[in-house]
């Protein structure tokens, strides 16, 4: 207990001493979370269109208004030749063409039914996928107006499928439960804090004590009566603080600067965050034990923060994964901690709720820490 | 060396330590043991092995086979006690650059469960040198005081036996020879010091030295009779055409052994029967026949580092 005071007395020493380990603890996650939760984002704000109206009726005319009007699509272009809109589309002029074919106007008086071509630039998938639901959903209120069905049919969106002439009018109707007005960042923000903290702690650890190896300043110290574990206790704690610090200074920013609320406990957010912190600092004790110099250990940290960033539900959500990747991903903890925030965060989500997750991230952290431990203490002498 | 534990108040007993990384060979069979107050030096080319004998004596690393004991205590066994017991200067300057002298020594006393105040007796010769830095960072010190300060922290918690690996290296000729003074100071107060160098002039203010070379120990005794070991009359030749004199020489048809020595060339004759002022006499006038007739020759007794040379098996060939 004594050297572990002694030992802890220094390492915070030297954070104080440290001009960039506060800068990167406080002002980078400021930054990044207003850059990131910004930037990452799916919405779509404006679909660049091109019209090919071969009807050119008032109703017809009428559609392509109603597009427009909805402020998610700019009409770039326009004209008779469906070839001139596919130009457009691979020049990148525009990222959609709005097909309607002649007798449209016709066909809806007389049938009832009648089709429209929506083709999308499906390079950027969500994108598409995204704009693609938008401009279904103009045309299905389009037709209900007009008491007809308008077939949309996606052609670049195929998982959509092209519906059977006579099928019921689309209808959709939406409603966003927890983020109502579907803003991005509040889904974002969340995961974004988690990252970020796992980010600092990762390296943070990995490369302070490989930094000890690298100045030789471990073998000193391991001539000294001071044991592995206590060593390994010293660099850890105060991580873990800074982790919470570092968590504590993102809640305030998305509280005040989003406006994001917080619906659940925040006992439950730090608790959470205390258990996480464990296997994010374990990871990083690894990757020490595994590194002869900070190089090594940035370039491994990198990549294993890569995976375990995009295996996480951050980006792109677990279930749209393949089920080999949703297996491991269950063994994820970053992605058990970012599940668990946005839900308590969100929803208002309480101990009872999350205890499959809170399960998962002890489990996660002992077994994470455990190995991390042993390794380290096998490695050298 | 057929002792194998210090119980006997031997500070070191090395027993046929080995230790290989890999292909190479870095410590083989070596054996040696030190003497209670004995400031033993390990002397050799860099590579030959000594780091890795201190990090076997000091626990960081497990020797292959063979026995070593510190203070009486096994290596590998006793490890905790050895570390608590042992003070160890790494040849790299290893303390926290971004803390000053004084949160150094302080921290590195506490380390060890005692403070600055009790182990200060015994730095004192040495701390108050560097005492009017004592707020400043280690990191901006000079290579001389970086070493103080190493040496102040190594003894800070008064250690039974301190290691000492290249403590000179990259650090000026005055304060190398400062350094020493303190060397011979600590000795004289008892304490038993083991201390690496590739500095021959280094070497000869050991009590005694082992010549260390690609993990093998060539020689152990007083660096006085280590150079006393070498076979032959030792002649230092000097001519204001040195390299040409080099050359000159080496074709001298009994020549044992001729390399460059400082401003000299060291030059030995295999016939050891002859009488150093005969085979003196006939260089000299081998060497005037060459057109080197400024050449001055002296008998010259043979140094530790003649000695090593000589061991080796092979002159240096440097270019004069």
């Amino acid at each position: 207990m004594r050297a572990l005071r002694v030992l802890l007395r220094k390492e915070f020493l030297q954070i104080r001493r440290d001009p960039t380990i506060l800068r990167l603890l406080f002002i980078m996650p400021v930054v990044q979370l207003m850059v990131l939760a910004n930037a990452a984002s799916f919405e779509v704000k404006e679909s660049r269109v091109w019209v090919v109206d071969r009807d050119r009726t008032p109703t017809s005319a009428a559609l392509v208004e109603r597009l427009a009007g909805t402020g998610r699509f700019l009409v770039v272009g326009q004209g008779l030749r469906q070839e001139d809109g596919n130009a457009a589309l691979l020049a990148g002029r525009a990222n959609a063409i709005v097909s309607i074919p002649e007798g449209f106007a016709r066909d809806l008086q007389r049938t009832h039914h009648a089709a429209v071509q929506l083709a999308f630039n499906a390079e950027d998938g969500a994108q598409a996928g995204v704009a693609s639901s938008y401009a279904t959903e103009v045309v299905a209120r389009y037709s209900a107006e007009l008491g007809a069905a308008v077939l949309p049919m996606n052609v670049a969106a195929s998982a959509r499928g092209t519906p059977t002439p006579g099928s019921p009018r689309i209808d959709v109707h939406r409603r966003n439960w927890f983020n109502p007005a579907l803003e991005y960042r509040w889904y974002m923000v969340p995961g974004i804090l988690v990252q970020l903290i796992t980010i600092g702690g990762t390296f943070m650890t990995a490369l302070n004590i490989v930094r000890e190896k690298e100045a030789g300043t471990l073998d000193q110290l391991n001539v000294t009566p001071i044991g592995r574990t206590t060593f390994i206790a010293a660099k850890l704690i105060p991580f873990w603080i800074i982790g919470l610090v570092q968590l504590s200074v993102g809640l305030a920013v998305a509280a005040f600067a989003f406006r994001i609320p917080i619906e659940g406990s925040l006992a439950l957010v730090y608790g959470a965050a205390a258990l996480y912190l464990v296997a994010a600092l374990a990871v990083g004790l690894w990757v020490s034990s595994i590194s002869d110099t900070q190089q090594q250990a940035v370039f491994v940290t990198f990549s294993l923060l890569m995976v375990y960033i995009l295996m996480s539900g951050l980006f792109t959500p677990i279930r749209s994964m393949p089920d080999w990747a949703q297996n491991v991903a269950q063994l994820n903890p970053l992605m058990h901690f970012i599940s668990l925030m946005r839900g308590v965060m969100l929803k208002g989500a309480s101990v009872v709720d999350v205890l499959p997750r809170l399960a998962a991230l002890a489990g996660g952290a002992a077994v994470l820490m455990t190995l991390a431990v042993r390794r380290y203490r096998k490695g050298g002498a | 060396m057929t002792a194998s534990s210090g119980v006997d108040g031997t500070p070191v007993v090395v027993d046929g330590v080995t230790k290989r990384f890999g292909a190479t060979t870095a410590l083989d069979q070596v054996s040696f043991a030190v003497q209670p107050a004995e400031l033993f030096g390990l002397v050799g080319p860099d590579g030959g092995g000594k780091t890795t004998l201190f990090r076997v004596l000091t626990t960081l690393m497990l020797p292959d086979a063979g026995r070593a004991s510190v203070l009486g205590l096994d290596v590998v066994r006793d490890l905790w006690a050895i570390r608590a017991r042992v003070g160890y200067m790494p040849g790299r300057f290893s303390l926290y650059g971004d803390l000053t002298v004084e949160e150094n020594l302080k921290f590195f006393a506490s380390v060890f469960g005692t403070n600055l105040e009790h182990g200060y007796a015994l730095i004192a010769p040495i701390y108050r040198q560097i005492e009017r830095f004592k707020d400043r960072r280690a990191a901006a010190l000079s290579g001389g005081m970086k070493q103080k300060l190493a040496l102040s922290c190594a003894l800070v918690h008064r250690p039974q036996l301190l290691f000492l690996d290249e403590p000179t290296t990259g650090v000026d000729a005055v304060s190398r020879r400062e350094f020493w003074d303190l060397l011979a100071e600590l000795k004289a107060g008892g304490l038993t010091i083991v201390v690496s160098t590739p500095y021959m002039d280094e070497a000869a203010r050991c009590d005694r030295v082992a010549l260390i070379q690609e993990g093998r120990v060539l020689a152990i005794d007083a660096p006085s009779q280590i150079g006393a070991r070498f076979p032959r009359a030792m002649f230092a030749v000097r001519a204001r055409q040195r390299s040409r004199l080099l050359s000159t020489l080496r074709q001298y048809p009994s020549i044992a052994s001729a390399y460059p020595f400082g401003e000299d060339v060291h030059v030995s004759d295999s016939r050891t029967d002859l009488a150093p002022d005969v085979i003196m006499r006939e260089l000299q006038a081998y060497l005037a026949a060459a057109g080197l007739d400024d050449a001055r020759i002296r008998q010259k007794a043979p140094g530790i580092e003649d000695a090593f040379i000589e061991l080796m098996g092979r002159a240096p060939e440097v270019a004069a």
